[in-house]
């Protein structure tokens, strides 16, 4: 009973949202239908343009991840005063930078670096993409 | 209550009150920060992985000659792979849900299955890595194959301490029951769990299902 007690004593300033039954099902819901579209679009080669497929399940993984933060995670801007929301916008912005800032240096590096790296003559320069 | 006499006077104003800090701290409950505090350790992994994503992105095309995600990559592995910890994130949340309850029993429970799907997760992996060395893609194979092992191979020691975690938990919960300190630790677990899950989604997209379609 004591621990009864005590949990209920824990709850009470207790400002985490969490979730119900209902929310974790629709979740759970949407993340299958998140996560089989895009297996079956890659496995059955629905598009024939590979370029369209990937930006397509790109946007199929940032709305799945979405999923994840609002239903599983609890995501929203009330929760720890607003704290939890700007660190996970902050974050975002350093987890794109850092993605983007990387592939844009390093394929310019791959670009202008490749052919002289490996020796290769004027000619074969010539030969690269 | 006036400002006692027995204070330095080099500690107080020129109206004789105290200089720094309030006469009564505000009272925070016990673990009122931890969940802020663990979500910004949360943040700070996203970054390690975001890392290694990066690594990834760069190294990704460099097979060295040798093999490429098409002729390593099994797409229905990967999908029960993924199956079995998008189980495991809602098993979890059904155990936050009687946690809330106060029923340490089914709590139990749905700990244990969660940990079973985690292992089952582990094993298919590990299965995968053992069949992809055993085929001679090992991790220096090529700057490809050392990116791959290293993002995949995090998430995996992620998923491997996120169990171990839950069993010590689970010890906890059955020697002292669902007190609060208790309840507070499986909320950060939780959050590390489905954690775990949002990563996954980044690593079955830009690894596997793109690396399919290089």
């Amino acid at each position: 009973m004591s621990a009864h007690e005590q949990s209920n004593h824990g709850h009470h300033d207790d400002e985490h949202a969490h979730g119900t039954f209902g929310s974790y099902m629709i979740g759970f819901g949407l993340s299958v239908i998140l996560t089989a579209i895009p297996f079956w679009l890659v496995m059955t080669g629905y598009f024939a343009n590979p370029q369209t497929t990937a930006i397509v399940i790109m946007a199929f993984a940032v709305v799945q991840i979405v999923v994840h933060m609002i239903y599983f995670l609890h995501m929203n801007t009330r929760s720890e005063g607003g704290w939890t929301m700007m660190a996970l916008i902050f974050t975002l912005v350093l987890v794109v930078i850092t993605l983007a800032g990387s592939m844009w240096v390093m394929y310019h590096l791959n670009h202008n670096m490749m052919p002289q790296m490996q020796g290769m003559s004027a000619h074969d320069m010539s030969q690269m993409p | 209550m006036a400002t006692a006499p027995t204070v330095d006077p080099a500690f107080l104003d020129k109206d004789g009150k105290p200089l720094f800090h309030l006469e009564h701290e505000p009272h925070h409950p016990e673990g009122s920060s931890t969940m802020l505090g663990f979500w910004m350790y949360l943040m700070s992994d996203c970054l390690i992985f975001a890392c290694l994503f990066a690594t990834y992105a760069v190294l990704g095309g460099n097979y060295a000659a040798g093999p490429g995600p098409k002729d390593l990559f099994d797409l229905p592995l990967v999908a029960l792979n993924t199956a079995m910890l998008l189980f495991s994130s809602i098993t979890y949340g059904f155990a936050m849900l009687v946690v809330e309850k106060n029923r340490i029993g089914a709590t139990q429970g749905w700990l244990a299955i969660t940990g079973l799907f985690g292992l089952a997760f582990l094993g298919i992996e590990l299965y995968e890595f053992a069949h992809l060395i055993h085929e001679g893609a090992t991790p220096m194979r090529s700057g490809f194959l050392s990116a791959f092992f290293a993002l995949v191979g995090t998430h995996g020691l992620h998923v491997t301490f996120g169990i171990i975690w839950l069993v010590t938990l689970m010890v906890q919960v059955a020697k002292k029951g669902l007190i609060p300190a208790n309840q507070r630790r499986l909320m950060c677990l939780s959050m590390f769990w489905h954690f775990l899950d949002v990563i996954w989604i980044g690593v079955f997209t830009f690894v596997y299902l793109m690396g399919m379609l290089r």
